[in-house]
């Protein structure tokens, strides 16, 4: 990866001093993630350009300690873009290469320390979350003029569009201890998320180097927001690496627990709502030992759990990290015994029948069904009204006419991106009526939400009482 | 007494029953049991205190070491094996426990008394310095011992043998006898015949269909039926009620049990009759009245023979070494050559939830979905309209009287053969489907005249989930770890089709060892090397084309996929991935499956292989086709940065190298990595091409796996791409050929073809090859051979290790890689892959089929570098 600031300001070549960098000569600076080398291009009277390049060892990145531990079973590891996109691994090494410049000092000219100076930087690929825009919003409220072109994914294929990268150049009047903050503080928070860090007191460094022109930046929280921000954990667990043999994005596999209500707006209040009518249900129907099948991260199990009435609750889940989320969501560990004893948390997959659930007054499966394939939807019905039969089942799922009221959801998507299916009222119902008397229930129908009078209820729900069996 | 009038009693012990020694302390039942008994089958009370306390004779210890004691014995007994506890038993709550245990594990308690005088027993405590028991310690057993011995019968035991005074107790002898349901040592072949409930003239046509011939009396009765190869009939009871000729049906049934030519269970009905016969107060409801009408104007001779026969009946037989079990209303595996009170009644009656539905009726339960046993059971007593099998479980009642067909199985051959019913017998509640109608799987008659809908082949969590093994006829017993269970669980159960399409998940393989060549990492030489170690001479090098791995199940039609797979309407096979999910949505996935049907239509495979269904290992393309994503926002980006990164530093370079600047390394390495950029794109997009729909998708098989009756690891890989090269034949746009080479590991001349074909194959950046033994399926002196190894090509390992992983610095440390956990992996799932096909052609339960490719999921998941 590649910088360059060239400075028009006669004598140019002052840029040597300020640097600290004689511009006749290549010199080369060990960094923590490889080779920084440091040479000028050219050197006149009336332009000087200087150049860092990091080299980066892709194969240290990977199976070295510092980076590799945690997710060395991660295909795309050598096939990674820290080797050539502007990141936190060049603000890094402009800071352990210039580091004098970058603190103002320049002892032999101390006068040059305070100059604007007519800079132009060039940087071919930085990486951008937020693509050109988010570039222009960055650095041209601190006086750059911004030249950002979007580097095509692949200019033989164009039918896929834009890469994440920029060939970026700015233009601006500028001391060169400013400029070189910039770029410290605004390259890693351009990258987002995709942080090596190097050290704990990242907050000492952001203060001093944002130290003049972050506290009145217009996108102040945004940089401090994304430059704190923790490296998101790569997918290192079974899952991840099942998408891999299937050649697909891990993620797509691992998204058991991705938050709905990042996609469905005014659904924080409506996940709220929708509990409480679950446990509304529940309470009428008389059930003290509960089921949650497909209990995702627990929010019901803790409604239930501040509940008395119920006494047995149990959350079972296919996802081993859903599971281990609720604990801790639930906070088990520091809850007394007798609220603990409650409580189980046990892994289960609604398509195999499990003996452990069977015995129950009450099963919910809320915000469930609309996951499962609907070739699968028998198998689901199999084990929970056929083989686990609690007296009671509550079903939520999302009224798919009601999706218009959402403006944020482009029409014709679902709320989620894993759903299978969004059903209309009339699909719900021909199901849930089907599964009755298959089953054995007898089933009502219930609005959850606001029942707008032309599309119906946000979500849905359906109660089911296993028809009275004579002792 | 005296000891010389002793006469050496026979003590007869059923072989599988829990035996409970009495006696007072030293009256000789430790020397008594070791006598008579294995080492490990007495438990003995003394021990089990000296487990728990170091001390035989301590006391304190007593309540420790029964629970000890019990629990051993609870263990022998759930597994089958006969077990005597050697304690003085002298008390009757002691007793009680036992008695209780037996019944638990459905095993029958017997009793052996040493009653031995009490000087006796006080002189030999005496004799012994860690029994400091005074006499009034033996005194007071003797007396409780005393107390106890009328009872003895009424407490549970079924045998109670007394041995009276020493000699008696020298002298016995045990003898084990075999239970009534133990008919093991007969191993058939059998012909188990469904309900036939009285109808006679049927039973007789399905006999003759069998190959028996009917004997018949002076007065046209038949009488007796042999078969000339010396198969035996068994029926599985309900042989009367309802139908016109009850007696008849009696008549040749007692006498072919007569004649050793047939076995049989009892039915419900029989239970019934016998109590009514006997002038019990039953209800003549459900055909009862009608047979006892027909029986009146029969002899009384022969009504106290049926009696007699009904009443002798077994309510089970486990059958050919443990490997069959009739039982009239079914039995699960825990009762299965079990004697109580309760496995008679499942066996007559079936299971039961306890519940009790709109009718009154009680509510059955379906056991049969729960089986996991190896064992076959046949069964009868609920009329289904098509014999259907159930995880190794078979009802064979056709519904014969209500108009639907007498079936029998033909055992071990596992054939169905089944005649029509002459007319409706006898109306049932609602019309039983006329034989002639579409079976439907999955759909069960019940005799209060409800039909339910079994979703079929539904699998338990301990079918998959925990720590378990998986045995495989080619590399013994692979275990699975439970994490990786856990994993696998949630790719299945989410995103996987339903496992009945789910026949095999593709094994993962290994690459050759790493080459040293100073450019390479992977090169053909060591890929022949191996082999030719292994002792394998001829291989095949088959082109690796790189797409997405793919496993094609197609029907021949909608009918076989209904049959096989119990497919809905619509759907007639499967295309999915190595981890289960669908490639496509349905209608694409039927497209596909109509094209790749058509063309093995025109290739004559249908015919030629006598096939309902065939499976498919095949690689689908393009790459982007379904990793299009992947390609994308993996290597497309980087190959974007690259590529607008390293031209900008070359030129910045090159203009400080003009200024006279030592940049000459840098610079080098620049370029050298510019190059790499290029060539690393140029990879990728060999593997992207635009489909729309089914235009562009293209499928190339490279192994038959499986029929509906066979599998074909045995047949050569000419063979295999012989079939794919008829297919290619038939739909060129579709089938995309796999080009091959045959080499000769001992042949220099052959080796150095095959290299310069896979360097032909990989110089312009194919992925590269797989060499395989040519024979498929090899042992060699160490075991299963690798199914094969792929050696992949010098540029296409760049979208593995990354763009530059050529230049010198890096491939020295890449070669540092672990194949062996990767070897091994290949070929624990290429095992299980290949267990998980012969259980499906077997058509053993989904259950089983399940396990073994739930098994190659879950070592998938297993943490193994993805490089390899």
């Amino acid at each position: 990866m590649l910088v360059t600031i060239t400075s028009t300001a006669p004598p140019a070549t002052d840029l040597g001093f300020l640097l600290h960098k004689h511009p006749d000569r290549a010199q080369s600076f060990d960094v923590a993630v490889g080779r920084a080398h440091v040479f000028y291009p050219e050197a006149e009277h009336d332009r000087c350009t200087v150049a860092l390049q990091l080299e980066v060892d892709p194969v240290e990145l990977v199976r070295g300690k510092r980076f590799g531990g945690k997710d060395a079973f991660s295909l795309a590891q050598y096939v990674n873009d820290r080797p050539y996109a502007a990141s936190s691994m060049l603000a890094v090494a402009l800071r352990r290469v210039f580091s004098t410049a970058m603190a103002g000092r320049c002892d032999a000219r101390p006068e040059l320390v305070t100059q604007r100076l007519s800079l132009r930087i060039h940087l071919p690929a930085v990486s951008s979350r937020g693509g050109a825009e988010a570039v222009r919003q960055l650095f041209a409220p601190l006086g750059w003029q911004v030249d950002a072109r979007v580097v095509p994914l692949d200019p033989h294929v164009p039918e896929w569009g834009d890469s994440a990268y920029i060939d970026l150049r700015l233009r601006g009047e500028q001391r060169l201890a400013d400029a070189l903050n910039h770029l410290y503080v605004l390259l890693p928070v351009l990258d987002d998320g995709k942080h090596y860090w190097v050290s704990e007191d990242e907050v000492d460094k952001l203060m001093r180097a944002g130290e003049g022109w972050l506290s009145t930046h217009p996108a102040r929280e945004l940089i401090t927001q994304r430059y704190l921000a923790h490296q998101r954990s790569l997918v290192s667990r079974a899952v991840g690496r099942l998408a891999e043999v299937d050649g697909s994005e891990p993620e797509s596999l691992d998204n058991a627990v991705l938050d709905e209500d990042a996609k469905a707006p005014r659904s924080e209040t409506l996940a709220q709502l929708r509990r409480r009518e679950v446990v509304a249900a529940l309470r009428e129907a008389g059930a003290s030992r509960v089921v949650d099948f497909g209990c995702g991260e627990g929010g019901l199990l803790r409604d239930l759990l501040d509940d008395p009435s119920f006494t047995e609750i149990v959350g079972a889940d296919v996802s081993g990290r859903a599971l281990r989320l609720a604990e801790r969501r639930l906070n088990l560990d520091r809850r007394p015994d007798s609220q603990r004893a409650r409580v189980r948390l046990l892994l289960s997959a609604l398509t195999y029948r499990d003996q452990r659930l069977t015995g129950f007054e009450a099963g919910v499966l809320m915000e469930v069904i609309e996951h499962i394939d609907p070739p699968r939807l028998a198998a689901v019905e199999d084990t929970v009204f056929g083989f686990a039969r609690p007296v009671t089942v509550v079903v939520t799922t999302p009224n798919a006419e009601y999706n218009d009221r959402f403006p944020e959801l482009a029409a014709g998507r679902f709320r989620h991106p894993d759903h299978r299916f969004e059903w209309s009222r009339a699909e719900f119902r021909d199901w849930a009526e089907a599964v009755a008397t298959r089953s054995g229930y007898q089933v009502r129908l219930l609005p959850v939400g606001e029942d707008d009078p032309e599309v119906g209820p946000p979500t849905q729900l359906a109660v089911f009482h296993r028809a009275e069996v004579a002792a | 007494m005296t000891d010389d009038d002793v006469v050496a009693r026979e003590l007869a012990v059923p072989a599988l029953s829990l035996v409970v020694l009495i006696g007072v302390t030293g009256s000789g039942k430790s020397g008594f049991a070791a006598r008579h008994f294995g080492r490990y089958e007495v438990i003995s009370s003394d021990a089990c205190r000296g487990l728990v306390a170091d001390d035989e004779t301590d006391q304190s210890a007593t309540a420790a070491a029964f629970e000890v004691l019990h629990f051993i014995a609870s263990k022998r007994l759930e597994a089958g094996r006969l077990t005597v506890v050697d304690a003085t038993n002298v008390q009757r709550e002691a007793r009680k426990q036992l008695v209780d245990l037996a019944r638990a594990h459905d095993v029958l308690p017997v009793t052996i008394v040493l009653d031995v005088p009490e000087p006796v027993c006080a002189e030999r405590n005496a004799g012994r310095p860690d029994r400091d028991f005074g006499p009034a310690v033996v005194r007071r057993q003797h007396d409780q011992l005393r107390r106890s011995m009328r009872g003895l019968a009424k407490e549970g035991f079924r045998t109670v043998h007394v041995l009276r005074g020493v000699g008696e107790v020298d002298a016995a002898r045990v003898t084990r006898e075999r239970l009534f349901n133990d008919y093991r040592h007969e191993t058939g072949p059998f012909d188990v015949l469904g309900d036939v409930h009285g109808c006679r003239a049927e039973l007789e046509t399905l006999l003759e269909q069998l190959g028996y011939t009917i004997d018949r009396d002076g007065a046209g009765h038949a009488v007796d039926a042999a078969h000339p190869d010396g198969r035996t009939a068994i029926f599985v009871g309900d042989l009367i009620d309802r139908g016109p000729d009850s007696p008849g049906v009696l008549r040749l049934v007692m006498g072919m049990v007569a004649a050793g030519h047939a076995l049989a269970v009892p039915g419900n009905h029989e239970d019934k009759l016998v109590r009514a016969l006997r002038g019990r107060k039953v209800t003549t409801s459900h055909g009862l009245a009608e047979t006892l009408g027909q029986l009146a104007a029969e002899g009384e001779a022969f009504r106290d023979e049926v009696e007699r026969f009904c009443d002798g009946l077994v309510s089970h037989l486990v059958l050919d070494g443990g490997d069959l079990v009739v039982a009239h209303a079914g039995l699960k595996e825990a009762y299965h050559g079990r004697a109580s009170g309760r496995v008679r009644s499942f066996a007559l009656y079936g299971d039961t939830t306890g519940e009790t539905d709109q009718f009154g009726l009680p509510v059955r339960y379906p056991w049969a979905d729960d089986y996991r046993g190896r064992a076959v059971v046949a069964y009868g007593h609920t009329p289904t309209p098509e014999p259907e099998w159930v995880n190794n479980t078979i009802c064979l009642d056709t519904g014969c009287v209500f108009g639907g067909r007498l079936t029998a199985l033909r055992y071990p051959e596992k054939e169905i053969v089944s005649v029509p019913a002459r007319r409706v017998w006898y109306e049932p509640a609602r019309p039983f489907p006329p034989a002639a109608a579409e079976p439907v799987a999955g759909e069960e008659h019940r005799e209060d005249g409800q039909v339910r809908r079994r979703e079929p082949d539904v699998l338990d969590l301990t079918d998959v989930l925990g720590k378990r093994g998986v045995e495989t006829a080619h590399h013994g017993r692979v275990s699975i770890r439970e994490e990786s269970a856990a994993g696998a669980l949630e790719v299945m159960s989410r995103f996987a089709l339903h496992p009945r399409w789910l026949l095999y998940l593709p094994p993962t393989m290994a690459p050759c060892a790493t080459s040293e060549r100073t450019d390479l990492l992977e090169h053909p030489a060591e890929a022949f090397d191996a082999y030719r170690r292994d002792g394998v001479r001829h291989v095949i090098c088959q082109e690796k084309h790189m797409g997405s791995r793919a496993v094609v199940l197609v029907c021949r039609d909608g009918r076989t996929a209904r049959h096989h797979f119990g497919a809905p309407d619509g759907t007639t096979g499967a295309v999915h991935t190595r981890t289960g999910r669908s490639f496509f949505e349905h209608e694409r996935t039927e497209q596909i499956l109509g094209r790749l049907r058509s063309a093995l239509e025109d290739a004559g495979v249908w015919a030629e292989l006598g096939a309902e269904w065939l499976l498919f290992d095949c690689e689908l393309l393009p790459w982007s086709a379904k990793a299009g994503e992947l390609v994308r926002s993996q290597y497309a980006t980087v190959g974007a940065a690259a590529r607008s990164a390293l031209p900008a530093a070359r030129d910045a370079l090159e203009r400080a190298a003009e200024r006279g600047l030592d940049v000459d390394g840098l610079l080098a390495r620049t370029r050298a990595r510019d190059s790499n950029a290029d060539a690393f794109v140029r990879a990728y997009r060999r593997y992207c091409w635009p489909t729309d729909g089914l235009a562009g998708v293209r499928l190339a098989p490279f192994q038959l796996l499986a029929t509906d009756t066979a599998t074909f690891e045995d047949r050569d890989h000419g063979w295999h791409l012989g079939v794919a090269d008829r297919l290619l034949a038939a739909d060129p746009e579709l089938v995309q050929p796999t080009r091959r080479m045959l080499a000769d590991t001992g042949d220099a001349d052959s080796v150095a073809a095959a290299t310069r074909w896979w360097e032909e194959l990989t110089g312009d950046g194919g992925e590269g090859m797989v060499v395989k033994p040519d024979a498929n399926l090899t042992r060699g002196n160490r075991g299963l051979v690798q199914p094969g190894l792929k050696v992949r090509g010098r540029e296409y390992l760049r979208l593995v290790y990354g763009p530059d992983y050529t230049e010198p610095a890096h491939l020295e440390r890449l070669r540092k890689r672990r194949l062996n956990h990767k070897r091994s992996l290949a070929l624990r799932e290429y095992a299980l892959g290949l267990e998980a096909l012969t259980r499906a052609v077997h058509r053993e339960p989904l259950w089983r089929v399940h396990e073994a490719v739930f098994a190659v999921l879950a070592l998938e998941s297993e943490a193994v570098d993805p490089r390899l």
